[in-house]
């Protein structure tokens, strides 16, 4: 471990920390362009998180110790996810702990203990949410789990630094299986990430809704954390995504400080393309009924599996 | 007598049979058997366990006890197999046996004395079966854990339900050890040497061979719970008393393990490759089967029986590739599948004993087993609410706990796995690890409703308001499990390094050994995949903790406490949250075609709406339900031996006695 390691892990995490509601208010700002509104401000989403840091917070009289702890732990969990996602260096000290099927326990530890928290002040909506978002996440997280193993044998490793490695200096090595992986884990950032056609982050209507129903009795500090995380968690999809499909010009040299700093503009043009795209596909798909998500989500797992069996019967 | 490590646990094993014994002293008497035998009886599991675990790593050893039928000595072997078994044994039976100090009071049906001796017998049963070194020693063995256990099960034996559980299970097991029995026959190879140095030494006609490992596979395979031959566990399970739940789902079924372990890789000696198709393909589908029907169940102790069932399913799944790997000579990676076997198999006897502990307190604190009439009681019972999180976080395979480790290793095991020498099992394999994937997600599910349901929420029904914590013995046989949870899932490498000497002794087979700190993880090689499960731990608290110190210094603490928000609605009911069956309905939705779904819907008019649904296992009608009358008209077709004459009967035997003598003359 040597201290360019420990500046880039450290750049890492807090770049993600300081970028994440600058995406999700980028692509809020996309979606309204698109759909010929005025768009908010791209700092709205700091100013929604100060906001919430600095009110009272009411917590339900049967609110237990897990419904305050788990705005940490869900917090908590997406900040290191971030650390171990390489998204400007692969010299990461953090990934040797934990490799990409880590990373997706990692994220479903967050999954389930915020739907504990949405269950534990027993309301209607809390259940209903944490239900939907248990569904959700059982059909996604194999689906995730194959996407990251068609890269893992292309590449005969489950660290994700090494894939990135291993995919990105073969500069013109295009995979046909990786193509099919590609459309299954932007059908799963969608899922995961409670945006349309799964779940519409702009709706409050109790009968679509998964994400927000988990988070209603939250309010202020946990809040603030709960949201910050989600945008993390787009983040973090986000760069698991640039990391397996468009792994350029992500540093690889030990101890290259030029390589690193140009991978900084390098992330935010990726990261402005792609939520322009999510944009796109937001602004031009409609909400699905709860009922067609496990169908939906079958479509990006058997395409993964298609991804899977390219590899394994072209070598490709 | 000297103190080698075989006589040792042989002491330890007569000494739980006299503590079993001790109990019929006094049999009404709770201060004896709770709080004296039962104690003393976690604290020989505890040695027992020391024990196995500082006899891992030294040579095997033999004996040989003169003592059943004149000419037929007790064999008895112990090897690295049989101390890594000895201390799951040992170590989860120390944690069950001191809450079952605290469980068992007055009106359990059977007397507490009773209770004692068939507990400690099945324990011991469970000890002989692993040193057993012949035929003869396992079977008897054998057949007494089923029996002390059925008798464990039929302990409230006045509920017709129970016995009917108790029956099945019993002739499951028999069916079972009937097949076992076989095996042992057909693997004596002509010699007619039942002891199990012999069946090593024969050698069998590859026909032969596998004819004994498809029957081995069968009889193991029903005590085990391997669809479909898993429809005891499920009756079984919610039958019998907590702590006998737990031993049974978390050691008994072990032993199963163990002996398609022993069977396959010592007794046979070389498994075919093809073999390990068998039980990769019925793991994967009771891994997939027991977790989709875990997702529907109503009752907490079903809920974990159907768990279990899947468990079993991922450890054949490792055993099965165990199987192919060596089968094709991939020595590296069958030793990365049997430690992971291995491993889940610990795992799960701790996750699962924990969990069906949790389940018993909660039983004898609100006497409801039906997840549809609890909630909330976490504020009522914290401790086993929080030790219960652990073994649930643990269930659900989520990082750093244990249950994590064990699937990391088996999902290693599959993806590296794709230089196998057979182009179609290459293709097979991935899809495997799909499977495996998604009973894991889903376990995620069936653990959030489990824990969620019981603890979170509001109580359902006003009596739970009167629910009490557990008292101090069953809460140390809690901690005890749940510390076993976070160490194994902490401190993977320490295992891994012990589970590798019984790798090595099985099969010879090595992981390739990469350096590596005692903190990582590093299974095949460094490139490929490495986990730490300490510093991965260490960096969600720090930030956890850094952001709770953040928050506080920065902003400020204040809490207000009010009524629940919920959307201004105001008028919050308990029976405004799902229920069990509302939590497990998106399963039933997906996978509809799966069970035998009954509903019976309230029409807009009733006066008393009655909402009544019933989701089956379909195995009863697709497989149990032909093989009944079959096996009535064969029966039928038998029934003309039974003349009622004592001429007949007499007859008979003259006619055996004839044709054994000409046998044998």
């Amino acid at each position: 471990m040597t201290l360019a390691e420990i500046v880039t892990q450290a750049l890492e995490v807090i770049a993600s920390l300081a970028a994440a509601p600058l995406f999700l208010g980028w692509i809020t700002q996309c979606r309204a362009w698109l759909q010929n509104r005025r768009a908010p401000s791209i700092w709205l989403p700091y100013r929604g998180i100060r906001k919430l840091f600095y009110k009272d917070a009411v917590i339900a009289n049967n609110a237990s110790p897990l419904f305050r702890l788990a705005p940490y732990i869900v917090f908590g969990t997406m900040v290191v996810a971030a650390a171990i996602i390489p998204s400007m260096g692969t010299r990461l000290p953090l990934t040797k702990a934990a490799d990409a099927i880590a990373l997706v326990g990692l994220l479903a530890t967050a999954r389930v203990f915020m739907s504990l928290a949405a269950m534990d002040v027993g309301t209607a909506f809390g259940t209903l949410g944490a239900r939907r978002e248990m569904m959700v996440g059982f059909l996604a997280e194999p689906a995730l789990l194959m996407i990251i193993f068609v890269a893992s044998l292309i590449s005969a490793t489950t660290a994700l630094p090494t894939i990135t490695e291993h995919l990105a200096t073969q500069s013109l090595a295009l995979y046909p299986s990786l193509a099919f992986t590609a459309i299954a884990f932007t059908m799963v950032l969608l899922a995961e990430n409670a945006r349309i056609p799964i779940d519409n982050p702009a709706t409050h209507l109790e009968l679509t809704m998964i994400h927000e129903a988990m988070l209603l009795e939250y309010s202020a500090r946990h809040l603030a954390l709960m949201e910050w995380a989600s945008a993390l968690k787009l983040f973090n999809y986000a760069c698991i995504g640039f990391a397996l499909f468009i792994p350029w010009g992500v540093s690889t040299e030990a101890e290259s400080p030029a390589t690193l700093l140009a991978s900084i503009p390098l992330l935010a043009a990726k990261l402005a393309a792609a939520g322009a795209v999510l944009a796109l596909i937001e602004t031009v798909s409609a909400k699905l009924r709860v009922f067609r998500a496990p169908e939906f989500l079958a479509i990006a797992f058997l395409l993964a599996v298609l991804g899977l069996l390219v590899h394994l019967l072209l070598g490709a | 007598l000297s103190t080698s490590p075989l006589n040792s646990c042989l002491a330890l094993l007569a000494l739980w049979c006299s503590i079993g014994l001790a109990g019929l002293l006094r049999p009404r008497s709770l201060v004896l058997v709770g709080r004296t035998l039962f104690p003393l009886g976690a604290l020989c599991g505890a040695a027992l366990a020391v024990v196995a675990a500082m006899s891992l790593a030294t040579a095997p050893e033999t004996a040989v006890l003169p003592i059943g039928l004149p000419d037929l000595p007790v064999h008895l072997r112990r090897d690295a197999l049989t101390s890594f078994f000895l201390f799951l044994l040992g170590a989860t039976s120390a944690g069950i046996s001191i809450f079952a100090a605290g469980y068992f009071r007055r009106g359990e049906g059977a007397l507490p004395g009773l209770l004692c001796l068939q507990y400690h017998v099945f324990l011991a049963s469970m000890g002989f079966v692993l040193l057993a070194d012949d035929a003869y020693a396992f079977m008897v063995a054998w057949e007494t854990m089923a029996l002390s256990s059925y008798f464990l099960v039929t302990t409230q034996h006045s509920i017709a339900e129970i016995r009917q559980a108790g029956f099945l299970y019993l002739l499951i097991a028999h069916v079972g050890a009937i097949s076992i029995l076989l095996a042992f026959g057909v693997m004596q190879g002509g010699s007619w040497q039942f002891t199990f140095d012999a069946m090593r030494g024969a050698h069998l006609a590859p026909h032969w061979a596998t004819a004994a490992f498809l029957l081995a596979l069968f009889g193991f395979g029903a005590k085990a719970g391997i669809v479909p031959l898993h429809v005891w566990l499920p009756e079984a399970h919610p039958a019998a008393p907590s702590p006998v739940s737990a031993l049974m789902s978390g050691v008994m079924l072990k032993t199963a393990v163990y002996g398609m372990l022993r069977v396959s890789f010592d007794l046979l000696g070389h498994p075919q490759w093809w073999w390990g198709l068998l039980p990769l393909g019925f793991g994967l589908l009771s891994a997939f089967y027991g977790v989709v029907f875990a997702a529907v169940q109503t009752d907490m102790k079903r809920l974990l029986a159907y768990s279990s069932i899947e468990n079993i399913g991922i450890i054949f799944t490792g055993l099965g590739l165990a199987i192919v790997f060596h089968g094709v000579g991939m020595s590296s990676l069958e030793a990365l599948a049997l430690i992971a076997l291995l491993y889940h198999s610990l795992n799960h006897a701790f996750i699962k004993s924990l969990l069906f502990l949790g389940t018993g307190a909660v039983l004898h604190s609100t006497g409801e087993r039906n997840l549809g009439r609890l909630g909330g009681l976490i504020h009522r019972m914290p401790w086993v609410a929080w030790l219960t999180l652990i073994g649930a976080l643990a269930m659900a395979g989520l990082p750093p706990l244990n249950g994590f480790v064990s699937e990391w290793l088996l999902l290693q095991a599959f993806l590296f796995a794709h230089e196998v020498p057979r182009s179609f099992v290459n293709m097979l394999l991935p899809m495997g690890a799909a499977l495996v994937a998604f009973a894991a997600a889903l376990s995620c599910y069936v653990m959030v409703k489990f824990f969620g349901v019981i603890f979170l929420g509001q109580p359902r029904e006003a009596a739970l308001a009167r629910a009490h914590d557990a008292g101090i013995l069953k809460r140390i046989g809690l901690v005890w499990l749940a510390l076993g949870c976070v160490a194994l899932g902490l401190l993977p490498t320490f295992v891994i390094g012990a589970l590798r000497i019984v790798s090595a002794q099985l099969s010879g087979a090595a992981l390739a050994n990469a350096a590596a700190p005692w903190w990582l993880l590093v299974p095949l090689s460094g490139r490929q995949a490495s986990y730490s499960a300490v510093i991965f731990f260490l960096a969600v608290a720090a930030v956890v903790l850094f952001t709770m110190l953040a928050v506080r210094l920065v902003y400020h603490r204040r809490v207000r406490r009010s009524v629940p928000w919920d959307c201004g609605f105001g008028q919050l009911d308990p029976r405004m949250q799902d229920s069990a069956e509302g939590f497990g309905q998106p399963i039933r939705h997906i996978f509809e075609g799966f069970f035998g779904v009954e509903r019976q819907l309230p029409s807009p008019f009733d006066r008393k709406p009655y909402y009544r649904v019933v989701v089956a296992d379909r195995i009863w009608r697709t497989f149990y339900e032909p093989l009944s009358p079959l096996i009535q008209r064969g029966a039928n077709a038998f029934a003309w031996l039974q003349q009622g004459r004592i001429a007949a009967y007499l007859l008979y035997s003259f006619i055996t006695l004839v044709t054994l003598l000409a046998l044998v003359l």
